[in-house]
């Protein structure tokens, strides 16, 4: 046990550090969550980001990548939440589309796909969500109708974040009509210029449009944009989600750590002295730093076994709840001026974005059944 | 960057818990808790040729020279059983005293503890010297009847000055065997739902049963890292080790008193019962919350590092 960088890790934070230092445009920084103001910008920091070797970090250098161990993109984690930095503006393809094609993508879809995906010159957003199958992905009803020598699509896939701004879809449909549940299911890679492609934003609880529908209405997809076999969509489906999940925790806590420290610096010049505000904040802190070392002793199991721990189920269930909870401290803190938006509104924003946090990726009642049913062995309820 | 503990570490945790769960089975704990002595004190001489009570004291003071990590290992393991004995409270004094001292404690020659508080003293009636703020003094003093009967308390005969100067080191053992008992009531909690019928069906197949069940992991891993973190910060004799051990000590003991409610409830009436093991892990576990003072009282020493 050493909770020290090793010398090597210690170079790669420094390097990072310096990076980030010399590299940051001022204006960026995370004065607000918004995401109005940041797809301007996020291109471009995002090719920064590229071409300094930072997007991809883990994937294989065959495919672009850093080849770095998880430690490096951890580490790149923490120093871009200490720095502010925004993160890539293709999440979606970096953690979830990109390590899928990387599992079971054909050599062609490879190369075809990945290095757009690290240089942000095409951006991917997520079709799996449907008005009748939210919590339960497997009763999804997106149909793709085998024609030729291409797929055609419709249906109606809902609460996909970039959508609006993204050129491909990573999209689960159901290619056997009579099928059921988990069988059935086709994975596909939609181009979202397609004819027959409509999105439409939807207005969130903070008044910003982050996530839209998606409407498909007989979008032809070709057949060489399936994802492994016809049949296989809900396999591949798991491993984006794993994917999901897996590499969440450490830009989670980094940005529930930016927060913390705001709240903290906050109270000190508002020199708060009520016994139960600081009870409070010192409570948030001390799960902010088991959320930390929870997530260092998951990726000291992911690196000595290659397999992602159960210390990882825990993180994204927790971080929410700590996040939901530490918006509504920061309003009490600032007291009755707290309902007055002039200015940035990080804290208004933060407060009513983190309602969001126990239902996106995963509702909380679906990550303990997870937990209850995965990791402690309880017997399923469905 | 290495969050987890070593092959041998691991090897050590294996050997205690193995010797524990033979020879302290909960049925034997509860018969040792509920007689006059509260203890055997032949174990004490097991202890000692297994190594433990030196685990942390050097090989030339007649210790096994192994350091805080080995220790936590046997103080999670000896609160996962509910150890009944002056582990705690022996090996919390012992960085402090002199070679030959140390040497008459890890042979089992001689029992410690110490007062936090100037008064109130852990196992008072089973150790022989009392370590305080300024020198150390006889055990001598009133026992006093105690909620968890597995570690009594009893109050000097004269007021002491407190020792001050082992409160970190008590915080991190504390958070540890708090990760222990939470580890040992979620197992039990998990047992029942998996076993008992009601309806024709395992009660753990209700999310009023399993969710909560879930949130005692959450609670426990979240806890476990804090602890882990105190003893390393404890070994290291890192600057934060005040503070970590403070944070990790208010967490844990909190955690363990939410776990073992959450435990009794699963279990329904058996679990509110004397013949079920979890009543006394439950005031182990508010031993610890109250000890050194309330998480409150730990918070307010956060909030002062943070605000100011």
């Amino acid at each position: 046990m050493d909770l020290r960088d090793n010398p090597e890790e210690a170079a790669f934070r420094t390097e990072a550090r310096a990076w980030l230092e010399a590299n940051l445009p001022e204006d960026l920084k995370a004065t607000r969550g918004g995401a109005a103001r940041f797809e301007e910008l996020g291109r471009e920091w995002s090719r920064k980001l590229s071409d300094a070797g930072y997007a991809g970090l883990t994937w294989p250098k065959e495919f672009g990548g850093g080849g770095a161990p998880y430690t490096h993109q951890a580490i790149l984690l923490e120093e871009m939440a200490r720095a502010e930095a925004p993160q890539h503006i293709g999440v979606i393809g970096l953690g979830m589309a990109g390590p899928t094609i990387i599992a079971h993508g054909t050599d062609e879809q490879k190369s075809r796909y990945l290095a757009k995906i690290l240089s942000a010159e095409e951006i991917w957003c997520q079709g799996f969500s449907e008005p009748g199958a939210g919590s339960d992905l497997a009763a999804v009803r997106t149909s793709a109708r085998e024609e030729d020598d291409h797929f055609v699509v419709n249906g109606q896939k809902v609460w996909s974040s970039f959508a609006h701004i993204a050129d491909w879809c990573i999209l689960v449909t159901r290619s056997d009509p009579a099928s059921e549940k988990h069988k059935g299911l086709t994975y596909l890679l939609v181009d979202m210029h397609s004819s027959g492609v409509e999105v439409r934003p939807l207005r969130q609880i903070t008044g910003e449009a982050e996530f839209n529908e998606i409407f498909f209405t007989d979008v032809k997809v070709p057949r060489e944009n399936v994802l492994a076999e016809v049949g296989q969509g809900w396999q591949v489906a798991m491993t984006t989600l794993l994917h999901e999940r897996g590499t969440l925790g450490f830009a989670l806590t980094g940005a529930l750590e930016v927060a913390i420290k705001k709240l903290v610096a906050l109270a000190r010049e508002r020199g708060v002295t009520d016994p139960v505000i600081r009870d409070r904040l010192a409570r948030e802190w001390i799960d902010l730093q088991a959320l930390r070392l929870t997530n260092y002793r998951a990726l000291t199991q992911l690196v000595k076994t290659g397999i992602p721990g159960p210390e990882g189920s825990v993180a994204k269930l927790h971080w929410s709840e700590a996040n939901q909870r530490l918006g509504k401290l920061a309003l009490e803190l600032i007291g009755p001026d707290s309902q007055v938006t002039d200015g940035n509104g990080y804290w208004q924003y933060l407060q009513l974005r983190s309602r969001g946090n126990t239902i996106e990726a995963g509702t909380s009642e679906i990550l303990r059944n997870i937990i209850a049913e995965r990791v402690l062995g309880l017997p399923r309820s469905r | 960057m290495d969050f987890a503990f070593t092959e041998e570490q691991e090897q050590l945790r294996r050997e205690a818990r193995s010797f524990l769960s033979e020879r302290f089975p909960a049925e034997r704990v509860a018969g040792l808790a509920d007689s006059e002595a509260g203890w055997d004190e032949q174990s004490w001489a097991e202890l000692a040729e297994l190594g433990w009570l030196g685990v942390s004291v050097s090989e030339e003071a007649g210790g096994t020279g192994l350091g805080f990590l080995e220790e936590a290992v046997l103080h999670e393991e000896l609160g996962r059983a509910l150890y009944p004995g002056p582990f705690f409270s022996t090996l919390v004094v012992l960085p402090e005293l002199g070679p030959e001292e140390q040497a008459d404690a890890a042979s089992g020659k001689t029992r410690w503890s110490f007062t936090l508080d100037g008064s109130l003293v852990p196992d008072l009636a089973i150790v022989d010297r009392v370590l305080t703020g300024d020198g150390s003094v006889a055990a001598e003093g009133e026992t006093l009847e105690t909620m968890d009967a597995t570690r009594r308390f009893g109050r000097l005969t004269e007021p002491a000055a407190p020792a001050e100067h082992l409160r970190t080191r008590a915080f991190a053992a504390l958070a540890l065997e708090a990760v222990g008992i939470s580890q040992r009531a979620l197992e039990y909690a998990i047992e029942h739902a998996k076993t008992r019928e009601q309806f024709g069906k395992p009660i753990g197949i209700y999310q009023a049963i399993s969710h909560p069940i879930s949130d005692s992991y959450v609670d426990t891993e979240l806890s476990r890292s804090l602890a882990y973190w105190a003893a390393w910060c404890v070994a290291e004799n890192d600057e934060q080790a005040p503070l970590v051990a403070a944070a990790a000590k208010a967490r844990a003991a909190e955690a363990a008193v939410a776990v073992c409610e959450r435990a009794i409830q699963v279990h329904g009436g058996i679990g509110f019962t004397w013949e079920h093991p979890l009543h006394r892990y439950y005031k182990r576990a508010q031993w610890i919350e109250a000890f050194g003072g309330y998480p409150a009282v730990q918070r307010a020493e956060v909030a002062r590092h943070l605000v100011g």
